[in-house]
């Protein structure tokens, strides 16, 4: 029997996509990335379109969350790491130097690995950020707070409980609360760096329908290790391996029929 | 079990013997263990309850003979015999209280900027330095204070800091009179240097062991060095920082050597912070010697035993914060 053919049908069956409504939010072209020396990124050249879900999945070590690290320059907390080439993102370079930091990593947004709610209560977990931008009265950032738990599918479950502290929450409730967090300072894309690796399958399941919800509004990328959730919340699929983009493709195409043989054995399970 | 359906009942009794007789030396061994270990942690209940009930043998006759007003009197005359605390006292919560002033504030911004903002080339450097500023001797200090500090404070410092604040009702009391070089500034300045290692490298310390993730999240919504800092390390880390102030504070407290060569060793209580004045350890320190006659070492026992309890006030009141804070958030 083949995997993937069983992995597809799986996967709910996405809609046909019309390929002349896509367009581009943001443009990866040619980039290389470097630890140091070593070059964890080669030549990637990518699209990531607007209101679509991006899965990048490949083996540890392929050099996909470091991408996904790329498009909020994350990378700039650590010394000795670099980045060449182009990431267009509104009419600007990402990678380029001298950009206002902040403000991107205000328009690019980004859920963790692990849920990283900060040392406060629900309710300033999510009005800290909007803090930072906007000086809202006191009613308006109430309304704001709750309508991203909302959004994140948490406010019924918190909203007798708002000044609790963010820590006292469940796993799967603080991954909310950090999405919820996210979508409160209004990004324009939000990024997912395996967000359900440390969460049961019930709540596993509450984010991949929230990352269904949100696409209507964001441009989602999710890194995942967990083929089926690729294929599930995914509209397209890029495949990496040893730093290098190998396939790209509707989510699909990549998962019925991948044209690389590399991709074939990963999805099938021969390997990663 | 494996032994029932291999070897039968009989091998399974011996096996069984074996490691019981196997079990029991452990148990021995273990008993040994747990009274070796009982016997460490009581010895230094004892050593504290010993220490304390010295002190408090001690300082009886004096307690006994003035009372109350031990703590509440400043007169302090060893030729008619009568003792009274208060200068003592006073001296050493307001030389603490202006080292922890000044080295708190610093050791933070110190702690934040090796963790956060320095590169990588000059963590190293700076870091040694601060654990080498903790290994240097206390009377090193106050030969350094005696010498270099007070001179320069004299000549510099002082003369500006009572002129500029002469005319502000307050601060006119806080800086008034001559320019000693020696008195309770000198020696907070002297312990706020001293204490600064300890909070700089016990901050530095908690927040080098926030979860990177913690940071980036709070990167990645876009703040800045400064909120990340104001807003998620410190909450994060609050209970390590307070504990390392507080270790600093103990130390301040207690500091005796440095503190004897620049306070000025005066039994007055004086509104200035130029004026000479003393603290309880400088006091026990200087007068020992001549100490002559019961009452006398007597009350400078007292004078050890209130700092004892000073002590254990300032840590229980830490212990009591910490709780609340925890409640609070928790």
């Amino acid at each position: 029997m083949n995997v993937a053919t069983s992995v597809a049908t799986a996967a709910p069956t996405h809609p046909p996509i019309d390929a002349a409504a896509l367009r581009d939010k943001v443009a990866i072209r040619n980039l290389e990335f470097f630890y140091g020396e070593t070059k964890a990124l080669k030549g990637i050249t990518l699209p990531l379109y607007e209101n679509k879900v991006t899965a990048f999945i490949g083996p540890s070590g392929c050099g996909k969350s470091t991408l996904l690290r790329v498009l909020n320059r994350m990378y700039d907390l650590y010394p000795n790491q670099h980045a060449e080439g182009q990431v267009q993102f509104d009419g600007m370079n990402i990678v380029e130097p001298g950009l206002d930091l902040n403000l991107l990593r205000a328009r690019i947004g980004m859920v963790f690995q692990k849920p990283t709610p900060f040392p406060m209560s629900i309710y300033e977990n999510i009005a800290f950020g909007i803090r930072l931008y906007e000086k809202l009265p006191k009613r308006e950032l109430d309304q704001r707070v709750e309508q991203s738990l909302r959004r994140a599918a948490l406010w019924d479950e918190v909203k007798d409980k708002l000044g609790a502290s963010g820590l006292s929450l469940s796993g799967g409730q603080q991954q909310r609360l950090c999405i919820a967090r996210t979508v409160a300072v209004r990004p324009e894309v939000i990024l997912f760096d395996e967000p359900c690796s440390a969460l049961d399958p019930i709540s596993t399941a509450k984010i991949e329908e929230l990352i269904d919800e949100l696409k209507e509004d964001y441009t989602i990328v999710i890194v995942t290790h967990n083929m089926q959730q690729a294929a599930r919340v995914s509209d397209f699929t890029a495949f990496m391996y040893l730093g290098e983009l190998i396939e790209f493709g509707p989510t699909d195409k990549i998962f019925t029929s991948p044209t690389d043989r590399r991709t074939q054995d990963y999805i099938t399970g021969r390997f990663g | 079990m494996v032994d029932v359906t291999w070897g039968g009942a009989r091998v399974g009794a011996q096996d069984a013997a074996e490691r019981a007789r196997a079990l029991d030396k452990l148990r021995l061994g273990d008993v040994i263990f747990h009274a070796i270990t009982r016997s460490a942690a009581i010895l230094v209940l004892l050593l504290l309850g010993g220490v304390m009930v010295a002190l408090l043998l001690g300082a009886l006759p004096a307690l006994q003979t003035f009372g109350f007003d031990f703590v509440t009197t400043q007169r302090w005359n060893p030729v008619t015999e009568k003792f009274g605390a208060l200068a003592p006292i006073y001296g050493t919560l307001i030389t603490s209280l202006i080292a922890m002033v000044i080295a708190v504030p610093f050791g933070l911004l110190i702690a934040m900027f090796l963790t956060e903002l320095c590169p990588m080339w000059l963590r190293r450097p700076i870091g040694i330095a601060i654990e080498l500023l903790a290994g240097i001797p206390s009377i090193i200090y106050g030969i350094w204070g005696l010498f270099v500090l007070a001179p320069f404070l004299q000549q510099y410092v002082q003369p500006a800091l009572i002129s500029a604040f002469g005319d502000i009702p307050v601060l006119s009391t806080l800086f008034a009179g001559p320019p000693y070089g020696i008195g309770m500034l000198t020696a907070g300045l002297i312990l706020a240097i001293m204490v600064l290692p300890f909070v700089t490298s016990i901050s530095r310390d908690v927040f080098d062991a926030v979860p990177p993730v913690l940071k980036e999240a709070a990167y990645g919504l876009g703040c800045s060095t400064w909120e990340v800092m104001r807003h998620v390390v410190l909450p994060y880390t609050r209970v390590g920082v307070i504990g390392g102030v507080m270790l600093g504070l103990g130390r301040a407290l207690g500091e005796t050597m440095a503190v004897t060569f620049v306070i000025g060793n005066a039994h007055k209580i004086s509104g200035s912070l130029l004026a000479p004045g003393t603290t309880i350890s400088a006091t026990i320190a200087n007068e020992f010697t001549e100490a002559v006659g019961d009452l006398y070492t007597s009350s400078l026992i007292a004078l050890g035993l209130i700092l004892f309890v000073i002590t254990f006030i300032v840590l229980a009141i830490a212990r009591y914060m910490l709780m609340r804070i925890e409640r609070r958030v928790g």
